[in-house]
């Protein structure tokens, strides 16, 4: 899996209007992931979810800020990637009602790592140095969220249960 | 990229969204496909009070609840019969059907062959796990004949349903099939759905993340882009669509049928009605 071929972006405005759009996707994700673990009683799963739709959010109104004027006054008529869920989103496949916070944030880790990956590669192939540098910018955002998934990770022991290790399985019985 | 104007959209796809959280499995197709929904309403920019949306029984019928436009959860089966009865009364609104495979194509499938005759303005869009769900796990017309569970010791042996050639013979007026996994895809598919008038069909592969869990990877493998452009021609649709792989995404038919819509009748007070109905 990965974010997809960065778009060519023809101006600054167009580079924030992807930008927005990828952290507005994430977040509104991990919001619908974090209603999904409250519905199925997984709360411990549904605050981790919810803490990184906050993280994502306010890296929105970051972008907010540093783009100031050249903020974009429309909205992108293609803001698309080639993967489905987009560079940054959480697919609604990849949980499972049973995840342990570890499972949840190696997720998360490992869907920031795209993101900055992603931004990595606008910002070594855009033409307009000043793309590159925003480019840039995100990619160290990023990279500072994977180092705090990390911090996070550490407050977790390795995995004792599994998703096969359902007590309750969900299927007819042999 | 280019920049369209800069006008704010009338609607997000928050604006379906209502209170009500999912109770679907986390890593179902369905929450992709309400966020399909979701957008493709938005794109379409209709009011929610201009839209219902009818199901019949099953994980996926449970649609209607989750976004605050018009809703009937219905009878197993009968969505599409509902449906047909509120389109005819109420031609101003805009009436998308849900349903999966066991709700449309065991319980209602005769309802979806007359559907298609009819072809009244509906958007129907089916949510094919290949599987009853919610009954925990049973197969369904679409399941292969080689699946082999507990429930079905070496397979049902059956020959699966083939939706899509179904509702082509049944003269259904537009048919599509996308993926859920490809929110955007899905979307567009269902606002094309709702734009092409008269009977359309849409097709989503959902995966069942609890029965059938093989599926949530390998329908994404599995899943390209249909090879050839839409046709109008019933003729080619039919050949493409016999010896389609089952993953072929994207609008395979859009035929040029008018829609069927009776005459709109005289108002009858509900004393009309009673005395109809008096023994």
């Amino acid at each position: 899996m990965n974010g997809g071929k960065p778009a060519a972006f023809d101006s600054v405005a167009a580079f924030f209007a992807q930008a927005l759009a990828i952290e507005v996707e994430a977040a509104e994700r991990y919001t619908l992931l974090a209603d999904q673990m409250e519905v199925h009683n997984n709360k411990e799963i549904a605050a981790i979810f919810l803490k990184m739709a906050a993280i994502e959010s306010e890296h929105r109104r970051e972008i907010v800020r540093r783009a100031g004027d050249t903020l974009p006054t429309g909205i992108p008529a293609d803001v698309s990637w080639t993967n489905p869920d987009g560079p940054e989103a959480i697919a609604f496949e990849d949980v499972h009602y049973l995840m342990t916070p570890r499972q949840a944030l190696l997720l998360a880790r490992f869907n920031e790592e795209r993101a900055a990956r992603y931004f990595e590669s606008i910002a070594a192939s855009a033409t307009d140095p000043r793309i590159s540098a925003f480019a840039a910018e995100m990619a160290t955002d990023e990279r500072l969220h994977v180092s705090w998934v990390d911090q996070w990770l550490e407050t977790f022991a390795a995995d004792e249960l599994d998703r096969a290790d359902d007590p309750d399985p969900p299927v007819y019985s042999e | 990229m280019n920049m369209i104007p800069a006008t704010a959209p009338a609607f997000k796809p928050a604006d379906y969204k209502s209170s009500v959280k999912p109770v679907w499995c986390p890593g179902c197709g369905d929450h992709s496909v309400l966020l399909s929904f979701q957008r493709a309403l938005a794109e379409l920019a209709l009011p929610p009070e201009q839209v219902a949306i009818v199901s019949g029984i099953g994980c996926s019928s449970r649609i209607p609840a989750y976004t605050n436009c018009y809703g009937f959860h219905g009878v197993h089966g009968r969505s599409l019969a509902l449906a047909s009865g509120l389109k005819v009364a109420r031609p101003d609104l805009t009436v998308l059907v849900a349903s999966g495979d066991g709700d449309g194509f065991s319980i209602g499938g005769n309802h979806l062959l007359h559907a298609c005759r009819r072809n009244i303005d509906l958007t129907y869009i089916v949510m094919d796990n290949r599987i009853y769900g919610m009954t925990k796990g049973q197969p369904s017309p679409t399941t292969e004949p080689d699946w082999d569970t507990a429930i079905s010791p070496g397979g049902t042996g059956l020959s699966p349903f083939h939706p899509l050639v179904i509702a082509l013979a049944s003269g259904a007026n537009f048919i599509a099939r996308g993926f859920a996994g490809n929110i955007g895809g899905c979307a567009k598919l269902i606002a094309e759905a709702v734009r092409t008038p008269g009977f359309s069909f849409v097709q989503i592969l959902s995966p069942c993340v609890t029965f059938r869990p093989d599926q949530q990877r390998g329908w994404k493998d599995l899943v390209h882009p249909a090879a050839v452009p839409e046709t109008d021609d019933p003729a080619r649709a039919a050949r493409r669509l016999m010896t389609d792989d089952g993953f072929n995404i994207g609008v395979l038919y859009r035929g040029k049928r008018e829609p069927y819509q009776p005459a709109p009748k005289a108002y009858l007070a509900p004393s009309h009605l009673e005395a109809e109905f008096a023994l």
